[in-house]
């Protein structure tokens, strides 16, 4: 298991500075320059973006500016922002709040969608709760969050006039009147995102169990006088949710990147704002940084889910 | 081949002299409307209009009263609120954020505007031109010698009893450390050409002396408006040059402003609270501010129009339709501030389609077709303004032959406009162009086809397929590109696709006057400012147009001390442009806001939307 671990942790090495190294190719053929705005403004000589251009070493080499970059990671110095000239680390750390909130609550809500409906559903095929379920489940995952999420500002916002749809990072509120507005405020974005993601999980949770419900293992224990609760509880569901689970684990990622297009459509100020922020702006630092950061998590979550299959499934051995 | 030269020679002397004599005329058609202001005839707004109608910035018109004798007006603020305070809560949406706080480094109106909630200028500017003071006690005039008779210094006398949000008293001492951090290139501030060939002075605690290296027509342009905001050298003397970036300042700004910094996180929220000891009395209304970013102009309309969940809503790019739409909702209302920005299309006077030592639409070429003048005064009559403005921008782009077609009495003959496809179709057929086969007109083997690009942007491309039906109609075959904006808007010199690189016949994009000196936005025509291949298209003619008598009245209006006669020059200027159809402009776009219903604020199109931030109140 320590070797394996070893192993698969000395592999992560070149592939991270393959992907590192295609980032920033990839960032450094874009069109686009993090100062055209000073080009566009008649009243800023084009000396002083040269300037800065100089100053921030965009007139390199690729690879010299790479090199550069490299060993800054490595000491663990992220760069900056062109354009609000902050520390890269510090403006992600403070959209990280937002998003882990916003994003793992979603989670959480696509499981308590997905886990009991995929389940029951699976235990009664092709009855009509089976049926509304899927039907349900194929809108979910077939409408893309940006018509839901507008769809649920009209609603809620414009028609009924219930909630907010412009999320704020600094409630003034306090007390429980802080937890009721911030609760106000995240629904929308929190259910756009859960129903989503919960409508394509439902999907594998049902096929997973039934998978797993027609097994002799589980004649045997029916045989044997369990009750049906404690047969799909204890027997089905805990061999079939082995494959979900390493799905959910390959999603962790995904939390931490944020929803871009939910995040800008609600204004929530997380890592997928910023990302979407940046890449407008030309801002390669943050680009970059927030990309990287992303594919190490993908990694390691993959890593994680191997480990967690083998943990889950002793058959599973590693070698 | 020699007497025809000497002929071109005498008709260019002729019609020299007589632009020269225009150029006289309308000084003194100047000089007559400001005696009329003088005496009362005419009201300084309304001069101020016909200014710009001409093509002039209306602070450049506010100079030329304030030159000739008439006083600056006082500040058309209706300030009502008897009391700082109690104002409660004021909400602003931006659906770009604001990136940072250091004015020095606020490159985007978003950021400026953050930076003014804390900081401010000496003076700034509002709508009808004016001079407003806010950290100077008067502004300088020739009558209270702040104003040197050779045009090469102004002398500020300084509000006294201000001080920064942290109890440190302002001074001049503050004046000079702006002067110093900005013009220093080494800071890489984006205002270091307004700083770094000035030399500032303390004559006392005061008072400061601004000295120009040569004699400045436009002198309001240091520690004024945009790029005069002044940040505390108390807290950046030790953040000078290299070491800019360190500064906790540009993160948590400490100003004289009338509200004091709470919070602030890049890219999403600045807030602010009531600055108890603010140096005018009574103001703010106000007890916080919020300026929240990001997000879409449409919903940002929707947060204040429809929802009330905002009061303010900046930039408000949005269809009309649109627009009208959200105000029925009630909570709020649509404010449109005159600016100076045009939607144009200019026309390429260099030939886009053969490469000249590694470049196109290089100046040693010239167009095939469009050098013929009549091509271009049919394609000026085949764009339908009026159908623009009518089906696409309505309130938010205003059909304009010139900078503005605004008051019509006042529209010079040379430069109406006209949409007229029979006309087009006369005057190419008397030049010579013929239809061919497939409907296309040609002459001398070269057929009249033009490549139209813009940026991707809905509005722009309807624009596109108006002006294209229009064409076809007249036998001229259209070709539309668009790209995508970030690239047709980038100075990537690599990239052919790009504004300044202009490989297409015709373009369109805005050019933005919000400079309240015209020189810099004119500039885009003077034969020095060409976009080439060798200076990375740096240059700001983009047609590359030129024109000797432009030339001459540029230069002239440079050194030009008497407002009079260099506002004469730029409105020449202008009719040189539009009356040779460099350049066709389409619609001019004013910038549109939106407000909550009781909400005053008073918006200037040439300062920041925030510049009066303390004057703003809600109407109870």
């Amino acid at each position: 298991m320590g070797r394996y671990l070893l192993r698969r942790l000395l592999i992560a090495i070149p592939s991270l500075l393959g992907i590192s190294i295609v980032l920033f190719t990839v960032l450094a053929l874009a069109p686009g320059d993090p100062f055209g705005e000073l080009a566009s403004n008649p009243a800023v000589p084009p000396e002083v973006r040269m300037a800065l251009r100089a100053k921030f070493g965009m007139d390199d080499p690729v690879l010299l500016r790479y090199v550069h970059w490299l060993l800054a990671m490595l000491h663990g110095d992220w760069g900056f922002s062109f354009v609000s000239r902050v520390d890269v680390d510090a403006l992600i750390w403070q959209r990280l709040p937002a998003t882990l909130f916003v994003i793992g609550s979603s989670q959480i809500l696509a499981l308590l969608i997905a886990l009991p409906i995929g389940v029951y559903a699976a235990t009664r095929p092709y009855s009509v709760f089976d049926q509304i379920a899927s039907t349900f489940a194929f809108i979910g995952f077939s409408l893309p969050t940006f018509f839901t999420g507008l769809l649920f500002i009209l609603i809620f916002s414009i028609d009924l006039d219930w909630l907010p749809f412009v999320f704020r990072s600094d409630l003034s509120a306090t007390g429980w009147r802080w937890y009721w507005e911030e609760f106000r405020q995240a629904i929308m974005p929190i259910a756009v995102l859960g129903m989503f993601q919960g409508a394509s999980w439902t999907r594998y949770v049902r096929s997973a169990v039934l998978d797993v419900i027609r097994l002799d293992y589980v004649t045997t224990a029916r045989a044997k006088g369990l009750r049906e609760g404690k047969v799909v509880v204890r027997h089905v569901v805990r061999n079939a949710l082995i494959p979900v689970v390493t799905l959910v684990a390959l999603q962790m990622p995904a939390i931490f990147g944020g929803a871009i297009v939910t995040e800008q459509i609600f204004r929530v100020p997380g890592i997928g704002s910023l990302l979407i922020g940046s890449i407008l702006a030309n801002d390669t630092p943050v680009i970059m940084a927030v990309t990287f950061v992303f594919s190490c998590l993908v990694i390691l979550f993959n890593l994680i889910a191997d480990v967690l299959y083998g943990w889950l499934d002793p058959r599973i051995a590693y070698r | 081949m020699v007497s025809a030269d000497k002929t071109d020679k005498k008709q260019q002397t002729n019609t020299g002299l007589r632009r020269n004599r225009e150029s006289r005329m309308q000084e003194q058609a100047l000089r007559a409307m400001i005696a009329r202001v003088k005496d009362g005839g005419m009201s300084r707004r309304a001069f101020v209009q016909r200014m710009v109608a001409l093509g002039v910035t209306a602070p450049m018109a506010g100079l030329m009263l304030s030159h000739s004798g008439v006083a600056w007006a006082q500040s058309s603020s209706s300030y009502k609120p008897t009391k700082a305070g109690g104002g409660g809560a004021l909400k602003l949406l931006y659906w770009q954020a604001p990136t940072l706080l250091n004015p020095h480094f606020a490159v985007g109106t978003k950021d400026q505007a953050a930076c003014r909630i804390f900081y401010e200028p000496l003076a700034g500017w509002d709508a009808d031109g004016n001079l407003v003071p806010f950290l100077a006690a008067e502004i300088p005039s020739q009558q209270n010698g702040g104003l040197a008779d050779d045009g090469k210094s102004v002398t500020w006398k300084l509000k006294q009893g201000v001080k920064w949000h942290d109890g440190q008293p302002f001074t001049a001492e503050d004046c000079i450390f702006n002067w110093q951090y900005a013009g220093d290139p080494a800071t890489a501030t984006y205002d270091v050409a307004t700083y770094k060939d000035i030399k500032v002075e303390k004559v006392d605690d005061h008072t400061i002396k601004v000295l120009f290296q040569k004699p400045t027509p436009f002198w309001a342009d240091p520690f004024v408006g945009v790029r005069g905001m002044l940040i505390p050298k108390h807290l950046f003397e030790a953040y000078k040059g290299d070491k800019s970036r360190d500064a906790p300042g540009n993160l948590a700004p400490v100003g004289t402003g009338a509200f004091k910094f709470v919070d602030f996180k890049p890219g999403d929220l600045v807030r602010g609270e009531i600055n108890t000891a603010y140096h005018v009395a009574n103001r703010p209304y106000f007890d916080t501010v919020e300026m929240k970013g990001g997000g879409d102009a449409v919903s940002a309309a929707r947060a204040v129009l429809q929802t009330g969940e905002y009061d303010y809503a900046w930039n408000l790019q949005v269809e009309d339709e649109i627009l009208k739409k959200l105000e029925d909702g009630g909570k709020g209302r649509v404010q449109i501030v005159d600016g100076g920005s045009i939607e144009f299309i200019p026309i390429n006077s260099t030939d886009p389609w053969t490469e000249v030592d590694g470049e196109r639409s290089s100046i040693k070429t010239k167009h095939p077709s469009l050098s013929d003048k009549a091509v271009r005064d049919a394609l000026n009559l085949l764009v339908d303004r009026g159908s623009v403005e009518k089906f696409i921008y309505g309130r938010t782009g205003l059909a304009t032959a010139n900078f503005l077609n605004n008051p019509t009495r006042f529209r010079s003959k040379t430069t109406k406009w006209e949409f007229s496809i029979e006309k087009a179709n006369q005057i190419l057929e008397a030049a010579g162009w013929k239809r061919g086969s497939d409907g296309v007109r040609e002459k001398d083997g070269k057929k009249l086809k033009f490549v139209y690009q813009t940026s991707i942007n809905a509005p722009r491309q309807k624009t596109q397929a108006i002006v294209k039906q229009a064409c076809e109609k007249a036998g001229i075959g259209v070709e539309l590109k668009s790209v995508s904006a970030s690239v047709f808007f980038s100075s990537d010199v690599a990239n052919p696709d790009t504004y300044p690189h202009f490989y297409t016949d015709i373009e369109m994009y805005t050019t933005t006057m919000t400079e309240p000196d015209p020189a810099l936005f004119m500039n885009q025509y003077a034969s020095w400012e060409v976009a080439t291949k060798e200076n990375k298209w740096q240059g700001r003619n983009i047609t590359r147009w030129r024109n000797e008598e432009y030339d001459k009245a540029y230069r002239a209006a440079e050194g030009e001390l008497d407002p009079v006669k260099r506002a004469a020059l730029f409105i020449r200027m202008n009719e040189l442009v539009i009356g040779d159809v460099a350049v066709i402009p389409v619609v001019y776009r004013p910038s549109v806001y939106g407000m909550a219903k009781n909400l005053n604020a008073p918006l200037s199109g040439w300062d920041n939307d925030t510049y009066m931030i303390a004057d703003w109140y809600r109407e109870t």
